[in-house]
């Protein structure tokens, strides 16, 4: 029989694996809605507002989603883990509040606009409305991977009388793996939305060619793998040695380590088993590990028998899901390099293996994200405040039976809602993206064409 | 300065806030039962969707700041409620997606309204549940919530579920008059009339059996000199109550004012019954309060912030003024 704990683990990391799927993607949208509609303005071209229109409607869909379930992240904290919001109401909460207030507002204040004002409001202040929502997701990240990054490596605090009281905000909110959390994280994000939008521009492309939405999305898709995917790895080193620093038992982990060696080897693959304390069936190459953890061939790594079993996070799933997340990186930037010489050839728009590797990718974007999180999170078990606070003293009082109760509610609402929402993006996806907006220059001159009524979103569905 | 006190009494704005702007577009959800026909149903549905999101982040702010400012009672209260919480969450899920849902969806737009109606309707019966159940008091023994899952559930929070039903119904009424013409407004002032009388007789038994449930709450009302300075609450809602009868018939944005101010005028004498009290019946807001620092950390932010947000909501809902039609903006 499963405890109510471990039910709880498995509720909220199954809301917030859904939630998160949703933000990553519309922080990279609102951005590229951005870049799309600063560029119609710039050059009046209306195949940008075309594109606009076009993943104006997937960012509809999936903000949409991403509301819904973040409503129930932010009452999850109560309700399943009460005694942790006691004791971290004082910093997370204040953390979060500003979340709310600075981002979250934003974004729902100017998204009416920016989804039915066009014509209202025109350009301008519609460009305006568009900014607005792009800088609000960012805030929106901002605080939430402040407040994630502080029970990660908490800082800039005293407990007292069983909570903890923050002595300096700036510790506390510049906490010491939050820089990292929030590069890399907002870094994912852009890639992920890169590789859906590559993802599109490529299907597009394999069936005409000569479709000139999709060139431009296809190749601003390309610049973003060949550019950002790089620097995404190197942003990543850097976040783990911000790890070994500050919970080196995670780390240990990762890297499926038991013992403390000098001069450790990379295990490349391995079956890490807690029980026995070793990596089976490892294929090592030796001295790696300290190379790129320390910079040393002969660096001392800390193994996890340095660490009493009670204090060990579950190397079997870190390490795993460590190297799927490394291992789309580097597809990411195999992509990006491959569209370089495809670019510099002249055949970016004609080679079809590269479009067709282009389209596998489109949801890799989403696997690192998930992947990469379950590390950060599972890695940091069995603390829920690292070091201060376990997760098994953090769980509410309720009944195993109304956890697993709303779980099992959980579960399936999100797969009917989610499935259905998803269905309708790929949907959504799959029209001509030529076709989101008829071009009649409404703006630019009066008259002009009837615009199709369910092709424009301001004018009417 | 006192700012447990400040805090209090913003979130109860917050919550304010929530409970009137996402009561009319849960109203309209609630009307759809009344209202068949799909095109009217799109048209009630786009005097909503431009504005919704931010309606529902007052939710947000309500929850995030409780969590903020007291973690004690966000956490003894979430887990005392974890049914309905979760209920209203799920509900408002449906809901919420429903709003693009509807709109793409090609074979299943009746789905989308059934999803929209049934979401509208149990958020709103849950956060009546919830109403209900904090004013007959909740189970805490030690700083720790101490009661079954199923506490919540009694006679009198099933009565509360109902009011509040009806009453987000009459707001999402007042607001539809105000945006529509025509024949179909006509349609809404025959539905709000017996909705009037409902809320009237729903807010008297509440009013009474609050009184009923504690004898503290009864002190609170009928001691002197208090009785001397709360008597305008219930003379004033019963003297809007009869405005707002008539005009259901012949005013257009009125009726949504007058139903608004009864809903505060409740909200006020709720507010009167229960201080300090956080948790009813012994929790007061000071027990559950963060520490000062955390209190003035935020308070920095919501000085400059409220009235930005304030500022540029006023502007959304400015520009999509005025009555909707087929061609609304959806
Ligand atoms: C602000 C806080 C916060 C944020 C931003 C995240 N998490 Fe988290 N996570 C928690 C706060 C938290 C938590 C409340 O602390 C949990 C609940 C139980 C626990 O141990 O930590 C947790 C647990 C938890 C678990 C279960 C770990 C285990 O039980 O072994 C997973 C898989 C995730 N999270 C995944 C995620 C994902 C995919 C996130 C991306 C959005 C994420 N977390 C962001
Ligand atoms: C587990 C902790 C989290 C909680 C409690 C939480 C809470 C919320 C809430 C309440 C909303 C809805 C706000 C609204 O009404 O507009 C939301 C949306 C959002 N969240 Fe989260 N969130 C969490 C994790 C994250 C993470 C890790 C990120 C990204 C780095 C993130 C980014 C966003 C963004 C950008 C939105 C806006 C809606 C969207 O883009 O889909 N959240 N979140
Ligand atoms: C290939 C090189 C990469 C390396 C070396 C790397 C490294 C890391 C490390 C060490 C962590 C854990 C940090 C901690 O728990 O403290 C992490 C987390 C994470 N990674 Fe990566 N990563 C790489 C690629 C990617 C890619 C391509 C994505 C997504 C597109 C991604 C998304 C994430 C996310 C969302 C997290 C969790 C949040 C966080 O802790 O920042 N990573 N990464």
């Amino acid at each position: 029989m499963l405890d109510a704990e471990i039910l709880a683990r498995i509720q909220f990391a199954f809301t917030v694996s859904f939630h998160i799927i949703f933000p990553s993607f519309t922080i990279g949208l609102a951005s590229f809605l951005f870049v799309l509609e600063a560029q119609w303005l710039r050059t009046r071209d209306d195949t940008y507002l075309a594109l606009y229109k076009f993943w104006l409607k997937i960012f509809a869909l999936a903000f949409g989603m991403g509301v819904v379930s973040g409503i129930v992240m932010s009452y999850q904290f109560g309700t399943n883990w009460g005694p942790f919001s006691e004791f971290t109401g004082g910093v997370i909460g204040p953390l979060m509040a500003y979340e709310v207030l600075s981002a979250f507002f934003l974004e729902a204040g100017f998204l009416g606009i920016m989804l039915f004002g066009l014509n209202r409001v025109g350009p301008k202040l519609h460009f305006l409305a568009t900014t607005m929502v792009a800088v609000g997701t960012l805030f929106s990240a901002f605080w939430i991977l402040s407040a994630n990054s502080w029970m990660q490596t908490p800082d800039g605090f005293v407990i007292e009388n069983g909570r903890a009281v923050v002595t300096s905000w700036i510790d506390a909110i510049f906490n010491p793996s939050f820089p990292y959390r929030l590069v890399h994280m907002v870094l994912a994000a852009y890639l992920t939305t890169a590789f859906v939008v590559g993802a599109v521009g490529a299907w597009h492309l394999l069936r005409d060619r000569e479709n000139r939405a999709a060139r431009i999305m296809f190749s601003m898709a390309m610049w973003m793998a060949a550019i950002v995917a790089p620097i995404q790895i190197v942003a990543g080193d850097m976040h783990g040695l911000n790890t070994l620093e500050h919970q080196p038992a995670k780390v240990a982990a990762m890297e499926g380590h038991f013992e403390t060696q000098n001069g450790a080897p990379l295990i490349l693959f391995g079956l890490p088993d807690m029980k026995a304390e070793e990596t089976r069936y490892a294929i090592e190459i030796p001295k790696l590990g300290s190379m790129i953890l320390t910079h040393d061939w002969d660096g001392k790594i800390t193994g996890l028998k340095d660490f009493a079993p009670e204090d060990r996070p579950n190397a079997t799933i870190v390490f795993w899901t460590f190297r799927i997340m490394v291992g789309v990186g580097v597809l990411m930037a195999l992509l990006g390099i491959a569209s370089l010489i495809a670019r510099f050839r002249h055949k970016l728009y004609d080679c079809k293996y590269l479009h067709r590797f282009a389209l596998i990718m489109g949801p890799s974007g989403f696997v690192a994200i998930l992947a990469g999180w379950f590390t950060t999170e599972i890695g940091r078990q069995p603390w829920v405040v690292y070091g201060f606070m376990r997760t098994s003293e953090a769980g509410s009082p309720v009944t195993a039976t109304a956890i697993a109760g709303s779980l099992l509610a959980f579960v399936v609402v999100y797969s009917i809602v989610f499935g259905v929402g998803t269905a309708y993006i790929i949907r959504a996806m799959n029209h001509d993206p030529r076709k989101a907006h008829v071009p009649s220059g409404e703006f630019l001159r009066a008259g002009g064409r009837q615009l199709a009524a369910h092709n424009n979103p301001q004018a009417g569905e | 300065m006192d700012y447990q006190l400040i805090w209090v009494l913003l979130i109860a704005v917050a919550v304010f806030a929530y409970v009137t702007l996402d009561g009319f577009d849960l109203g309209i959800g609630i009307l759809f039962p009344f209202i068949k026909d799909p095109v009217k149903r799109g048209r009630m549905m786009n005097t909503v969707a431009p504005i919704w999101d931010g309606n529902e982040t007052w939710l947000v702010l309500g929850g995030g700041g409780l969590y903020a400012a007291f973690p004690k009672a966000y956490s003894l209260l979430m887990t005392a409620f974890y049914i309905p919480v979760f209920v209203m969450l799920l509900a408002l899920v449906f809901r919420g997606v429903a709003f693009e849902f509807r709109f793409k969806s090609q074979n299943h737009q009746k789905h989308w309204d059934i999803a929209f109606s049934a979401g509208s309707i149990i958020a709103s019966a849950m956060q009546g549940a919830m109403l209900g159940a904090f004013i007959e008091g909740i189970a805490v023994e030690n700083g720790r919530f101490v009661g079954g899952a199923f506490d919540w559930l009694s006679p009198f929070s099933f009565f509360c579920a109902t009011a509040v039903i009806v009453g987000y119904a009459l707001l999402g009424t007042g607001w539809l008059i105000m945006k529509m013409e025509g024949d179909f407004q006509g349609n809404l002032r025959r539905l709000a009339k017996p909705a009037v009388i409902w809320m009237a007789a729903n807010l008297a038994v509440v009013s009474l059996m609050t009184t009923y449930i504690n004898p503290a709450y009864a002190d609170r009302w009928f001691d002197m000199p208090n009785l001397a300075f709360m008597a305008p609450i219930p003379l004033i809602t019963a003297g809007l109550l009869i405005w707002l009868w008539r005009a259901v018939s012949h005013r257009e944005k009125t009726v949504f004012g007058i139903t608004l101010a009864i809903f505060f005028l409740c909200y006020l004498g709720f507010g009167i019954t229960l201080y300090p009290n956080i948790v009813p019946p012994m929790i007061t807001f000071r027990d559950a309060a963060a520490p000062d620092n955390s209190l003035s950390f935020m308070l920095v932010g919501a000085v400059i912030l409220l009235p930005v947000i304030f500022a540029y909501t006023a502007y959304a809902y400015w520009v999509f003024r005025g009555k909707v039609s087929d061609e609304g903006y959806h």
